[in-house]
C-alpha cells in the first residue's frame, strides 16, 4: 500500500469492566481514504471506533490498553488533552443528534469552542460547512429554526456539517445511515465520497453493500479480533480468510 | 381456546372497573375539597382582602399584610433554594458517576424530601431563631428554602437524566469541555422540566404552615421587615380558623381559597410549560 498512514493501532485491547471486548488489534488506517469496519453485531467494531476519539472515557469502568498513534502521538497517553483530540477526530452517530438550538447555532457551537471568529467569519464558516454537507440549499432560509424541525436525513447531514465545521482531520461515522431511508442514505454516501479528499474517514456499517460502495479499505472483525484488513476490492472479491468469505457471502452473520 | 379468551376478557373488564372506581373516588375527594373551599371561601372574598391588613377580632379587615409576607418569604426561599438545588441536581446527574459522594448526597436528599416540614421548622428554630433570639422573616425564608432544595434537586436530576447520552457524546465529540456540555446542551435540553420542578417547589412551599410557625411566627400589622416577625397566609389561616370570631372564619376560608387557587395556577402553568417544550422538540 502506497498510502500514508493516519492512525496506527498497536496491540490495542479494550475492556468493559472485566469484559475483554477488543483483543490485540493491530491496524494502519490510511490517510484521506475511507476505511470501513464490518462484522456481525457485538464484534467490537463500534467499540473500536469509540477508542479512536476516546469517547469511552465518558464512562467509568471502560479502559483501553496498547497504543493508538495519531500522527506520531499516542492518544492513549495520559497527557492527551481529550477535548483537543476530539476536535481533531470528529464523530457522527447512528441516530441524528441535533442540539436543542437553531440550525445555525448547531454549527456555530463547535466552531466557537476553539475559534472566536467575527460574526461575518462565523456566517461564512456555517455556510461553508452546510454546503460541504450538501444541506445549504435546503436550510439557507430557515437557519433560525430549531434543528429538530428537519427530517431525519437532514438532521444527519446537519450533524455531519457540525462535525466538519470544527475542521477535524479524521471523521468517525458510526452507522451514519442505518436510521435513514434509501434516498437519504445515498446522499450521505455521496457526501462520504466527496469528503475523503480532505478527511480521513472511518465508517462502521452493518451493510456490506454500503461498505463495498463507499470504502477504499475494509476491516472485517469478529468477536473482538481483527480477522482481515485490506483494500475493499480484495476483501470483497478475494478474501484471504475463510471466515471473511463466509460472512461476506452470507453463509453466516 | 374460547374459554381462556373469555376469562381474560372478564378479568380485564373487572380490573378496568376497579381502576375506574378508584379514580372516581380520588376525584370525588378532590372535588369535595374544592367545592367546600369555594362555597365557604367565596363568601369572604372581597376587594378588602387585598387592600386591608388583618383586623382585630370582631372588625372588618383583609389579608394584605399576610399576602405580602407570604409572597416575600416564598420569593426569598425560592431564590435561595433554587440555585443550590439546580447545582446539586446537576452534580448528581452529570458529574457524580464515580465515587461515593453522589450516592450519599442522593440518599440524604431523599430523606430531606420526605422529612416532615415541622422538623425543618424546628431545625431553623433551634439554629437561627434561638441564636438570634427573635422570630424573623429571614428565618421563615430559610425554612422554606430548605423545603425547596430537595424538590429542585430531585426534579433537576431526573430531568437531566432524561437527556439522552447520545446528545452528551455528540457535544463531547466536538471537543466541548464538560461544563460547556452541561450549561449549553443538557440544561437547555431539559429547561422546561427544570422550570416545572421550580414551579412545583414554589407550589409546595406556598401552603406550608408548620415551618413558619416557629420561624416567621406572625404579625398583626403591616411589615416588610425581614428581621422581624412577619405575617403570612398559612399561619394567619391557622390562627383565624382556631378563633371564635365569625369574621375571622370567613377571612380564613378566603385565604385558604387564595392559596389553593395560586397553587392550582402554578401547577397548570408548570404543565403548560412542560407540554409546550415537549411538542417543540
Amino acid at each position: 500500500m502506497d498510502t500514508k498512514t493516519k492512525i496506527s493501532l498497536r496491540n490495542l485491547n479494550f475492556f468493559y469492566g472485566k469484559n475483554h471486548a477488543l483483543k490485540n488489534i493491530n491496524l494502519d488506517i490510511p490517510s484521506n481514504h475511507v476505511t470501513a469496519f464490518i462484522g456481525p453485531s457485538g464484534c467490537g467494531k463500534s467499540t473500536l471506533l469509540r477508542t479512536l476519539n476516546r469517547m469511552y472515557d465518558l464512562y467509568p469502568g471502560q479502559r483501553a490498553e496498547g497504543q493508538i498513534i495519531l500522527d506520531d502521538q499516542d492518544i492513549l497517553d495520559k497527557s492527551t488533552d481529550l477535548n483537543k483530540l476530539r476536535a481533531r477526530v470528529g464523530m457522527v452517530f447512528q441516530k441524528p443528534t441535533p442540539f436543542p438550538m437553531s440550525i445555525y447555532d448547531n454549527i456555530a457551537f463547535g466552531i466557537k469552542l476553539y475559534d472566536s471568529p467575527s460574526r461575518s467569519e462565523l456566517d461564512d464558516r456555517v455556510e461553508w460547512a452546510l454546503k460541504k454537507a450538501a444541506l445549504w440549499n435546503e436550510v439557507k432560509d430557515i437557519l433560525n429554526q430549531s434543528g429538530y424541525s428537519l427530517s431525519g436525513g437532514q438532521q444527519q447531514r446537519l450533524c455531519i456539517a457540525r462535525g466538519i465545521a470544527v475542521k477535524p482531520e479524521v471523521l468517525l461515522l458510526d452507522e451514519p445511515a442505518s436510521a435513514l431511508d434509501p434516498i437519504s442514505t445515498a446522499r450521505i454516501e455521496e457526501l462520504i465520497h466527496e469528503l475523503k479528499a480532505d478527511y480521513t474517514i472511518i465508517i462502521v456499517t452493518h451493510s456490506m453493500q454500503q461498505a463495498a460502495r463507499v470504502s477504499d479499505f475494509t476491516a472485517y472483525m469478529y468477536l473482538g479480533e481483527m480477522v482481515e484488513f485490506g483494500k475493499t476490492d480484495m476483501v470483497f472479491t478475494n478474501p484471504a480468510k475463510k471466515e471473511t468469505e463466509d460472512y461476506i457471502t452470507g453463509k453466516f452473520g | 381456546m374460547f374459554s381462556i379468551y373469555k376469562r381474560r376478557r372478564l378479568i380485564n373488564q373487572f380490573n378496568l372497573l376497579i381502576a375506574a372506581l378508584s379514580m372516581a373516588l380520588g376525584l370525588l375527594a378532590l372535588g369535595w375539597i374544592l367545592w367546600t373551599l369555594l362555597s365557604f371561601g367565596l363568601h369572604g372574598v372581597s376587594l378588602d382582602m387585598f387592600t386591608k391588613n388583618t383586623p382585630p377580632p370582631g372588625s372588618q379587615g383583609g389579608l394584605l399584610n399576610a399576602i405580602v409576607g407570604s409572597f416575600l418569604m416564598t420569593m426569598i426561599g425560592t431564590l435561595i433554594g433554587t440555585p443550590i438545588g439546580i447545582l446539586a441536581g446537576t452534580y448528581l446527574a452529570e458529574f457524580g458517576q464515580r465515587g461515593w459522594l453522589a450516592p450519599t448526597t442522593r440518599f440524604i436528599n431523599d430523606i430531606l424530601l420526605s422529612a416532615p416540614s415541622i422538623v425543618i421548622g424546628l431545625f431553623i428554630y433551634s439554629t437561627v431563631v434561638m441564636t438570634s433570639r427573635h422570630f424573623s422573616g429571614w428565618a421563615g425564608s430559610l425554612a422554606l428554602a430548605l423545603l425547596v432544595i430537595p424538590v429542585v434537586v430531585r426534579t433537576t436530576e431526573n430531568m437531566l437524566r432524561l437527556v439522552p447520552n447520545t446528545l452528551r457524546e455528540a457535544a463531547a465529540a466536538l471537543g466541548a469541555p464538560q461544563w460547556k456540555i452541561v450549561t449549553m446542551i443538557t440544561w437547555r435540553a431539559s429547561k422546561a422540566g427544570m422550570m416545572t420542578g421550580i414551579l412545583l417547589a414554589i407550589a409546595r412551599i406556598s401552603g406550608e404552615t408548620a415551618p413558619l410557625l416557629f420561624t416567621a411566627l406572625n404579625n398583626q400589622f403591616w411589615s416588610t421587615n425581614m428581621n422581624a416577625p412577619i405575617a403570612n397566609l398559612p399561619v394567619v389561616i391557622f390562627q383565624m380558623a382556631m378563633s371564635p370570631y365569625e369574621d375571622w372564619h370567613d377571612l380564613a376560608w378566603a385565604g385558604a381559597l387564595l392559596i389553593t387557587v395560586t397553587v392550582l395556577g402554578l401547577s397548570i402553568l408548570a404543565r403548560v410549560l412542560f407540554r409546550q417544550e415537549k411538542t417543540s422538540h
